[in-house]
Protein backbone atom coordinates (compact mmCIF):
# COMPACT_ATOMS: atom_id res chain seq x y z
CA UNK A 1 0.00 0.00 0.00
CA UNK A 2 1.29 3.46 -0.74
CA UNK A 3 2.08 5.65 2.24
CA UNK A 4 1.62 9.12 0.83
CA UNK A 5 0.41 10.29 4.21
CA UNK A 6 3.97 10.14 5.56
CA UNK A 7 5.51 13.50 4.70
CA UNK A 8 8.70 13.62 6.73
CA UNK A 9 10.29 12.81 10.05
CA UNK A 10 10.57 14.48 13.43
CA UNK A 11 13.53 14.01 15.78
CA UNK A 12 13.01 12.81 19.33
CA UNK A 13 15.35 11.74 22.13
CA UNK A 14 14.96 8.12 21.05
CA UNK A 15 15.23 8.59 17.31
CA UNK A 16 13.10 9.78 14.43
CA UNK A 17 9.33 9.49 14.22
CA UNK A 18 7.36 9.61 10.99
CA UNK A 19 5.51 12.84 10.40
CA UNK A 20 2.08 12.48 8.78
CA UNK A 21 -0.06 14.77 6.70
CA UNK A 22 -3.39 16.09 7.95
CA UNK A 23 -4.69 16.33 4.41
CA UNK A 24 -6.22 13.57 2.38
CA UNK A 25 -4.67 12.76 -0.95
CA UNK A 26 -6.74 11.47 -3.82
CA UNK A 27 -5.63 7.94 -3.01
CA UNK A 28 -6.86 8.33 0.59
CA UNK A 29 -10.21 9.42 -0.77
CA UNK A 30 -10.25 6.55 -3.21
CA UNK A 31 -9.44 4.00 -0.53
CA UNK A 32 -12.23 5.46 1.62
CA UNK A 33 -14.69 4.85 -1.18
CA UNK A 34 -13.37 1.35 -1.76
CA UNK A 35 -13.59 0.58 1.94
CA UNK A 36 -17.24 1.59 1.98
CA UNK A 37 -18.08 -0.68 -0.91
CA UNK A 38 -16.04 -3.75 -0.31
CA UNK A 39 -16.30 -6.55 2.16
CA UNK A 40 -12.58 -7.27 2.23
CA UNK A 41 -11.89 -4.20 4.27
CA UNK A 42 -9.49 -5.77 6.68
CA UNK A 43 -6.45 -4.99 4.54
CA UNK A 44 -6.65 -1.27 4.95
CA UNK A 45 -4.30 -1.06 7.85
CA UNK A 46 -1.63 1.36 8.98
CA UNK A 47 1.61 0.28 10.61
CA UNK A 48 1.42 0.45 14.39
CA UNK A 49 3.68 2.88 16.24
CA UNK A 50 4.11 6.55 16.97
CA UNK A 51 3.47 9.30 14.42
CA UNK A 52 3.88 13.06 14.55
CA UNK A 53 1.38 15.68 13.45
CA UNK A 54 3.13 19.01 12.79
CA UNK A 55 6.17 19.41 15.03
CA UNK A 56 5.17 18.09 18.44
CA UNK A 57 7.42 18.29 21.51
CA UNK A 58 7.58 16.69 24.93
CA UNK A 59 4.48 18.57 26.10
CA UNK A 60 2.21 17.78 23.13
CA UNK A 61 -0.97 15.75 23.36
CA UNK A 62 -1.01 12.06 22.51
CA UNK A 63 -3.97 10.62 20.63
CA UNK A 64 -4.44 6.87 20.52
CA UNK A 65 -5.91 5.27 17.40
CA UNK A 66 -6.61 1.89 15.85
CA UNK A 67 -4.61 0.87 12.81
CA UNK A 68 -7.71 0.77 10.63
CA UNK A 69 -6.94 3.17 7.81
CA UNK A 70 -10.27 5.00 7.98
CA UNK A 71 -10.03 5.68 11.72
CA UNK A 72 -6.44 6.85 11.23
CA UNK A 73 -7.41 9.07 8.29
CA UNK A 74 -10.24 10.73 10.17
CA UNK A 75 -8.06 11.32 13.19
CA UNK A 76 -5.19 12.92 11.30
CA UNK A 77 -7.58 15.11 9.35
CA UNK A 78 -9.22 16.23 12.60
CA UNK A 79 -5.81 17.21 14.00
CA UNK A 80 -5.09 19.60 11.14
CA UNK A 81 -3.05 22.60 12.23
CA UNK A 82 -2.01 21.09 15.55
CA UNK A 83 1.22 19.71 16.93
CA UNK A 84 0.45 16.35 18.42
CA UNK A 85 1.44 12.71 18.64
CA UNK A 86 -0.61 9.83 17.33
CA UNK A 87 -0.09 6.41 18.88
CA UNK A 88 -1.40 3.72 16.54
CA UNK A 89 -2.21 0.36 18.10
CA UNK A 90 -2.16 -2.87 16.16
CA UNK A 91 -5.83 -3.78 16.02
CA UNK A 92 -5.47 -6.02 12.96
CA UNK A 93 -6.83 -3.28 10.73
CA UNK A 94 -10.17 -3.12 12.54
CA UNK A 95 -11.83 0.08 13.69
CA UNK A 96 -11.74 1.26 17.29
CA UNK A 97 -15.24 0.19 18.27
CA UNK A 98 -15.06 -3.32 16.82
CA UNK A 99 -11.49 -3.79 18.00
CA UNK A 100 -12.53 -2.81 21.52
CA UNK A 101 -15.26 -5.44 21.32
CA UNK A 102 -12.76 -8.02 20.13
CA UNK A 103 -10.26 -6.88 22.77
CA UNK A 104 -7.48 -5.99 20.35
CA UNK A 105 -7.99 -2.35 21.25
CA UNK A 106 -7.21 -3.12 24.85
CA UNK A 107 -5.52 -2.20 28.10
CA UNK A 108 -2.68 -4.61 27.37
CA UNK A 109 -2.18 -3.34 23.84
CA UNK A 110 -1.99 0.27 25.02
CA UNK A 111 0.52 -0.57 27.72
CA UNK A 112 2.60 -2.56 25.25
CA UNK A 113 2.57 0.26 22.68
CA UNK A 114 3.59 2.81 25.30
CA UNK A 115 6.59 0.64 26.13
CA UNK A 116 7.50 -0.20 22.54
CA UNK A 117 7.55 3.42 21.43
CA UNK A 118 9.48 4.61 24.52
CA UNK A 119 6.76 7.15 25.09
CA UNK A 120 7.95 7.77 28.64
CA UNK A 121 11.23 9.15 27.34
CA UNK A 122 9.78 11.20 24.49
CA UNK A 123 7.01 12.84 26.49
CA UNK A 124 7.10 14.68 29.78
CA UNK A 125 3.43 14.53 30.73
CA UNK A 126 1.55 11.34 31.56
CA UNK A 127 -1.74 11.61 29.71
CA UNK A 128 -3.09 9.85 26.66
CA UNK A 129 -6.30 10.68 24.86
CA UNK A 130 -8.20 7.54 23.91
CA UNK A 131 -11.33 7.56 21.75
CA UNK A 132 -14.36 6.93 23.91
CA UNK A 133 -15.53 4.14 21.63
CA UNK A 134 -12.41 2.21 22.68
CA UNK A 135 -13.65 2.09 26.28
CA UNK A 136 -15.22 -1.40 26.07
CA UNK A 137 -11.69 -2.77 25.65
CA UNK A 138 -9.75 -0.42 27.89
CA UNK A 139 -9.79 -0.17 31.67
CA UNK A 140 -8.49 3.34 32.33
CA UNK A 141 -7.54 2.61 35.91
CA UNK A 142 -5.46 -0.42 34.86
CA UNK A 143 -3.59 1.53 32.20
CA UNK A 144 -2.73 4.11 34.84
CA UNK A 145 -1.64 1.49 37.32
CA UNK A 146 0.57 -0.43 34.91
CA UNK A 147 2.00 2.30 32.69
CA UNK A 148 1.70 5.49 34.68
CA UNK A 149 -0.32 7.14 31.92
CA UNK A 150 -3.81 8.46 32.68
CA UNK A 151 -6.44 7.79 30.09
CA UNK A 152 -8.61 10.71 29.07
CA UNK A 153 -11.54 9.61 26.98
CA UNK A 154 -11.95 11.81 23.93
CA UNK A 155 -15.11 12.42 21.92
CA UNK A 156 -16.92 9.78 19.87
CA UNK A 157 -16.33 11.68 16.64
CA UNK A 158 -12.86 12.73 15.54
CA UNK A 159 -14.22 16.04 14.31
CA UNK A 160 -15.15 16.98 17.88
CA UNK A 161 -11.51 16.82 19.00
CA UNK A 162 -10.90 20.55 18.69
CA UNK A 163 -14.04 21.58 20.62
CA UNK A 164 -13.10 18.87 23.14
CA UNK A 165 -9.67 20.47 23.68
CA UNK A 166 -11.18 23.95 23.87
CA UNK A 167 -13.55 22.61 26.49
CA UNK A 168 -10.58 21.74 28.72
CA UNK A 169 -10.20 18.12 27.60
CA UNK A 170 -13.73 17.30 28.62
CA UNK A 171 -16.25 15.75 26.27
CA UNK A 172 -19.67 17.31 26.61
CA UNK A 173 -22.64 14.92 26.89
CA UNK A 174 -23.41 15.40 23.21
CA UNK A 175 -19.81 14.53 22.24
CA UNK A 176 -20.08 11.31 24.24
CA UNK A 177 -23.30 10.15 22.75
CA UNK A 178 -23.49 7.86 19.75
CA UNK A 179 -26.12 9.05 17.36
CA UNK A 180 -27.37 7.14 14.43
CA UNK A 181 -28.38 9.68 11.85
CA UNK A 182 -29.84 9.10 8.44
CA UNK A 183 -26.47 9.95 6.92
CA UNK A 184 -24.64 7.42 9.07
CA UNK A 185 -27.18 4.73 8.32
CA UNK A 186 -26.94 5.46 4.61
CA UNK A 187 -23.15 5.14 4.67
CA UNK A 188 -23.39 1.58 5.94
CA UNK A 189 -25.72 0.39 3.21
CA UNK A 190 -23.14 -0.31 0.46
CA UNK A 191 -21.23 -2.78 2.60
CA UNK A 192 -24.43 -4.46 3.73
CA UNK A 193 -25.68 -4.68 0.17
CA UNK A 194 -22.56 -6.58 -0.82
CA UNK A 195 -22.65 -8.66 2.32
CA UNK A 196 -25.67 -10.76 1.42
CA UNK A 197 -24.98 -11.04 -2.30
CA UNK A 198 -24.43 -14.80 -2.32
CA UNK A 199 -27.53 -15.53 -0.27
CA UNK A 200 -29.46 -13.31 -2.63
CA UNK A 201 -28.16 -15.13 -5.67
CA UNK A 202 -29.18 -18.45 -4.14
CA UNK A 203 -32.69 -17.14 -3.44
CA UNK A 204 -33.00 -15.86 -7.00
CA UNK A 205 -31.63 -19.12 -8.38
CA UNK A 206 -34.15 -21.20 -6.44
CA UNK A 207 -37.06 -19.06 -7.51
CA UNK A 208 -35.91 -19.06 -11.15
CA UNK A 209 -35.62 -22.82 -11.28
CA UNK A 210 -39.06 -23.18 -9.70
CA UNK A 211 -40.45 -20.74 -12.26
CA UNK A 212 -39.69 -23.26 -14.95
CA UNK A 213 -42.09 -25.89 -13.63
CA UNK A 214 -45.67 -26.49 -14.60
CA UNK A 215 -48.09 -29.36 -15.05
CA UNK A 216 -46.25 -30.63 -18.08
CA UNK A 217 -42.81 -30.61 -16.55
CA UNK A 218 -39.95 -28.17 -16.77
CA UNK A 219 -38.89 -25.80 -19.49
CA UNK A 220 -36.30 -23.08 -19.71
CA UNK A 221 -38.39 -20.86 -21.91
CA UNK A 222 -41.05 -20.73 -19.19
CA UNK A 223 -38.47 -19.29 -16.82
CA UNK A 224 -38.16 -16.29 -19.07
CA UNK A 225 -41.93 -15.92 -19.49
CA UNK A 226 -42.91 -16.15 -15.84
CA UNK A 227 -39.74 -15.56 -13.91
CA UNK A 228 -39.63 -11.79 -14.09
CA UNK A 229 -42.21 -11.11 -11.38
CA UNK A 230 -40.51 -13.60 -9.10
CA UNK A 231 -37.06 -12.19 -9.61
CA UNK A 232 -38.27 -8.63 -9.16
CA UNK A 233 -40.05 -9.56 -5.94
CA UNK A 234 -37.01 -11.24 -4.47
CA UNK A 235 -34.68 -8.45 -5.50
CA UNK A 236 -36.96 -5.81 -4.06
CA UNK A 237 -37.50 -7.79 -0.88
CA UNK A 238 -33.74 -7.76 -0.40
CA UNK A 239 -33.56 -4.04 -1.08
CA UNK A 240 -36.51 -3.47 1.26
CA UNK A 241 -34.63 -5.26 4.01
CA UNK A 242 -31.18 -3.83 3.43
CA UNK A 243 -31.79 -0.34 2.09
CA UNK A 244 -35.30 0.82 2.94
CA UNK A 245 -35.53 -0.58 6.47
CA UNK A 246 -32.29 1.03 7.70
CA UNK A 247 -33.15 4.36 6.09
CA UNK A 248 -36.65 4.36 7.56
CA UNK A 249 -35.57 2.88 10.88
CA UNK A 250 -37.00 5.50 13.25
CA UNK A 251 -40.19 5.90 11.22
CA UNK A 252 -41.10 2.23 11.04
CA UNK A 253 -43.27 0.76 13.78
CA UNK A 254 -42.04 -2.05 16.06
CA UNK A 255 -38.71 -2.27 17.84
CA UNK A 256 -37.65 -5.63 16.49
CA UNK A 257 -35.69 -5.38 13.23
CA UNK A 258 -37.26 -8.56 11.90
CA UNK A 259 -40.71 -6.96 12.11
CA UNK A 260 -39.56 -3.69 10.59
CA UNK A 261 -38.12 -5.66 7.68
CA UNK A 262 -41.30 -7.72 7.31
CA UNK A 263 -43.33 -4.53 6.95
CA UNK A 264 -41.16 -3.22 4.14
CA UNK A 265 -41.08 -6.64 2.51
CA UNK A 266 -44.88 -6.59 2.42
CA UNK A 267 -44.99 -3.08 1.04
CA UNK A 268 -42.48 -3.86 -1.67
CA UNK A 269 -44.36 -6.96 -2.87
CA UNK A 270 -47.63 -5.00 -2.95
CA UNK A 271 -46.01 -2.27 -5.02
CA UNK A 272 -44.36 -4.67 -7.46
CA UNK A 273 -47.60 -6.54 -8.01
CA UNK A 274 -48.98 -3.39 -9.66
CA UNK A 275 -46.55 -3.83 -12.52
CA UNK A 276 -47.21 -7.48 -13.28
CA UNK A 277 -50.18 -9.54 -14.22
CA UNK A 278 -49.94 -12.55 -11.92
CA UNK A 279 -52.34 -14.94 -10.29
CA UNK A 280 -53.35 -14.33 -6.69
CA UNK A 281 -51.78 -17.57 -5.54
CA UNK A 282 -48.52 -16.71 -7.22
CA UNK A 283 -48.62 -13.29 -5.61
CA UNK A 284 -49.32 -14.67 -2.13
CA UNK A 285 -46.54 -17.22 -2.52
CA UNK A 286 -44.04 -14.53 -3.48
CA UNK A 287 -45.37 -12.39 -0.64
CA UNK A 288 -44.47 -15.02 1.95
CA UNK A 289 -41.07 -15.58 0.39
CA UNK A 290 -40.33 -11.85 0.17
CA UNK A 291 -41.37 -11.12 3.73
CA UNK A 292 -39.02 -13.82 4.90
CA UNK A 293 -36.13 -12.38 2.88
CA UNK A 294 -36.77 -8.76 3.88
CA UNK A 295 -37.14 -9.69 7.52
CA UNK A 296 -33.92 -11.68 7.56
CA UNK A 297 -32.01 -9.04 5.64
CA UNK A 298 -33.24 -6.30 7.96
CA UNK A 299 -32.24 -8.28 11.00
CA UNK A 300 -28.68 -8.29 9.74
CA UNK A 301 -28.60 -4.56 10.16
CA UNK A 302 -28.57 -5.06 13.94
CA UNK A 303 -24.82 -5.53 13.57
CA UNK A 304 -24.39 -2.12 11.96
CA UNK A 305 -26.85 -0.28 14.14
CA UNK A 306 -25.37 1.41 17.13
CA UNK A 307 -27.99 0.67 19.73
CA UNK A 308 -28.86 -3.03 19.72
CA UNK A 309 -27.78 -5.24 22.60
CA UNK A 310 -26.65 -8.85 22.48
CA UNK A 311 -29.49 -9.93 24.77
CA UNK A 312 -32.01 -8.08 22.63
CA UNK A 313 -30.85 -9.52 19.32
CA UNK A 314 -30.76 -13.02 20.79
CA UNK A 315 -34.29 -12.63 22.03
CA UNK A 316 -35.45 -11.33 18.68
CA UNK A 317 -33.75 -14.12 16.75
CA UNK A 318 -35.29 -16.79 18.93
CA UNK A 319 -38.75 -16.17 17.55
CA UNK A 320 -37.97 -14.53 14.23
CA UNK A 321 -35.66 -17.10 12.63
CA UNK A 322 -38.18 -19.98 12.93
CA UNK A 323 -40.83 -17.65 11.52
CA UNK A 324 -38.60 -16.57 8.65
CA UNK A 325 -37.86 -20.18 7.80
CA UNK A 326 -41.59 -21.03 7.99
CA UNK A 327 -42.51 -18.09 5.76
CA UNK A 328 -39.90 -19.06 3.19
CA UNK A 329 -41.09 -22.67 3.23
CA UNK A 330 -44.77 -21.70 2.90
CA UNK A 331 -43.81 -19.32 0.10
CA UNK A 332 -41.96 -22.00 -1.83
CA UNK A 333 -44.71 -24.60 -1.36
CA UNK A 334 -47.44 -22.18 -2.45
CA UNK A 335 -45.28 -21.14 -5.37
CA UNK A 336 -44.92 -24.72 -6.55
CA UNK A 337 -48.67 -25.27 -6.12
CA UNK A 338 -49.40 -22.10 -8.07
CA UNK A 339 -47.34 -23.52 -10.92
CA UNK A 340 -49.12 -26.87 -10.91
CA UNK A 341 -52.75 -25.77 -10.78
CA UNK B 1 -34.89 13.08 16.57
CA UNK B 2 -35.54 11.01 19.63
CA UNK B 3 -33.17 8.22 20.54
CA UNK B 4 -33.97 5.00 18.80
CA UNK B 5 -34.98 2.36 21.27
CA UNK B 6 -34.48 -1.34 21.03
CA UNK B 7 -36.37 -4.10 22.83
CA UNK B 8 -37.56 -3.43 26.37
CA UNK B 9 -36.40 -5.18 29.53
CA UNK B 10 -33.79 -7.45 28.04
CA UNK B 11 -30.43 -5.98 29.03
CA UNK B 12 -28.25 -7.60 31.67
CA UNK B 13 -26.84 -4.38 33.14
CA UNK B 14 -26.52 -4.33 36.96
CA UNK B 15 -25.22 -1.59 39.22
CA UNK B 16 -24.31 -2.15 42.85
CA UNK B 17 -24.70 1.31 44.30
CA UNK B 18 -23.16 0.26 47.63
CA UNK B 19 -19.79 -0.18 45.92
CA UNK B 20 -20.04 3.03 43.88
CA UNK B 21 -17.76 5.87 44.90
CA UNK B 22 -19.15 8.35 42.42
CA UNK B 23 -16.08 8.68 40.20
CA UNK B 24 -18.35 9.26 37.17
CA UNK B 25 -16.27 7.08 34.88
CA UNK B 26 -19.30 5.08 33.78
CA UNK B 27 -21.08 8.26 32.84
CA UNK B 28 -18.07 9.34 30.78
CA UNK B 29 -17.70 6.14 28.78
CA UNK B 30 -21.33 5.22 28.14
CA UNK B 31 -22.31 6.05 24.55
CA UNK B 32 -26.03 6.01 25.32
CA UNK B 33 -26.47 8.13 28.44
CA UNK B 34 -27.66 5.16 30.45
CA UNK B 35 -26.29 6.51 33.74
CA UNK B 36 -26.99 9.64 35.66
CA UNK B 37 -25.41 11.13 38.71
CA UNK B 38 -27.76 11.08 41.67
CA UNK B 39 -26.97 11.55 45.38
CA UNK B 40 -23.21 11.52 44.65
CA UNK B 41 -23.44 8.13 43.00
CA UNK B 42 -24.19 6.64 39.62
CA UNK B 43 -27.76 5.66 38.87
CA UNK B 44 -29.23 3.64 35.98
CA UNK B 45 -31.54 6.12 34.33
CA UNK B 46 -32.18 4.67 30.87
CA UNK B 47 -31.77 0.93 31.15
CA UNK B 48 -33.44 0.12 27.84
CA UNK B 49 -30.93 2.26 25.96
CA UNK B 50 -28.03 0.08 27.06
CA UNK B 51 -26.42 -1.80 24.16
CA UNK B 52 -24.31 -4.04 26.42
CA UNK B 53 -21.01 -2.75 25.12
CA UNK B 54 -19.38 -3.31 28.50
CA UNK B 55 -17.48 -0.01 28.62
CA UNK B 56 -18.92 0.98 31.99
CA UNK B 57 -18.17 -2.31 33.72
CA UNK B 58 -14.65 -2.38 32.28
CA UNK B 59 -13.90 1.14 33.47
CA UNK B 60 -15.51 1.08 36.90
CA UNK B 61 -12.57 1.02 39.29
CA UNK B 62 -14.76 -0.33 42.09
CA UNK B 63 -16.22 -3.22 40.12
CA UNK B 64 -19.70 -1.93 40.88
CA UNK B 65 -21.13 -2.66 37.44
CA UNK B 66 -21.78 -5.94 35.72
CA UNK B 67 -23.14 -6.56 32.23
CA UNK B 68 -22.93 -9.51 29.90
CA UNK B 69 -21.26 -7.70 27.06
CA UNK B 70 -21.12 -8.67 23.44
CA UNK B 71 -22.06 -7.52 19.99
CA UNK B 72 -25.75 -7.07 19.25
CA UNK B 73 -25.38 -8.43 15.76
CA UNK B 74 -27.61 -11.07 14.20
CA UNK B 75 -25.03 -12.22 11.67
CA UNK B 76 -22.49 -12.62 14.44
CA UNK B 77 -24.84 -14.61 16.62
CA UNK B 78 -25.77 -16.86 13.69
CA UNK B 79 -22.10 -17.42 12.90
CA UNK B 80 -21.50 -18.25 16.52
CA UNK B 81 -24.36 -20.74 16.55
CA UNK B 82 -23.22 -22.44 13.37
CA UNK B 83 -19.60 -22.68 14.44
CA UNK B 84 -20.34 -23.33 18.09
CA UNK B 85 -18.38 -20.29 19.24
CA UNK B 86 -19.20 -16.97 20.85
CA UNK B 87 -21.06 -14.44 18.77
CA UNK B 88 -18.51 -12.57 16.71
CA UNK B 89 -19.25 -9.84 14.26
CA UNK B 90 -17.35 -9.15 11.09
CA UNK B 91 -18.22 -5.54 11.79
CA UNK B 92 -19.48 -3.60 8.86
CA UNK B 93 -18.67 -0.50 10.84
CA UNK B 94 -20.25 1.85 13.30
CA UNK B 95 -20.57 4.93 11.20
CA UNK B 96 -18.81 6.86 13.89
CA UNK B 97 -15.40 7.44 12.45
CA UNK B 98 -16.23 10.82 11.09
CA UNK B 99 -18.70 13.59 10.84
S1 LIG C 1 -22.84 -1.50 28.69
FE1 LIG C 1 -22.32 0.24 27.37
S2 LIG C 1 -24.30 1.07 26.77
FE2 LIG C 1 -24.68 -0.24 28.53
S3 LIG C 1 -24.59 1.12 30.26
FE3 LIG C 1 -22.55 0.27 30.02
S4 LIG C 1 -21.47 1.74 28.76
FE4 LIG C 1 -23.65 2.22 28.59
S1 LIG D 1 -17.60 3.99 37.45
FE1 LIG D 1 -18.21 2.73 39.21
S2 LIG D 1 -17.55 3.87 40.99
FE2 LIG D 1 -17.48 5.28 39.26
S3 LIG D 1 -19.47 6.30 39.30
FE3 LIG D 1 -19.69 4.57 37.94
S4 LIG D 1 -20.42 2.90 39.23
FE4 LIG D 1 -19.65 4.49 40.58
Amino acid sequence: MNKKYIIGTVDTVVGTVNQISTLWSSSDLWSTIKVRWSTGRMNYSVKQGLYAIGTPNADSDIFVSANYKLSFDHLRRALHGMNAWVLVLDTKGINVWCAAGKKTFSTENIIKSIKNTSLEQIIKHRKIIVPQLGAPGVAAHEVKEKSGFSVIYGPVLACDIKPFIENGYKATPSMRKVNFTLKERAKLIPVDLMYGKYKLMIAIGVILILSGIDKTGFSFSRIIETGSFSVCSVLWAYIAGIVITPLMLPYTPFRAFALKGAIWGTVSTLVIKQFFNVSNLNFIALGFFSISIASFAAMNFTGSSTYTSLSGVKKEMKWSIPLQIAFAAIGIILFIISKLV
Amino acid sequence: MKTMQYLKDVVTLQLNRDKCTGCMMCITVCPHEVFQFKDKKAFIQNRDQCMECGACAKNCPEGAISVRSGVGCAAGILNGLLKGTEASCDCSGTGSDCC
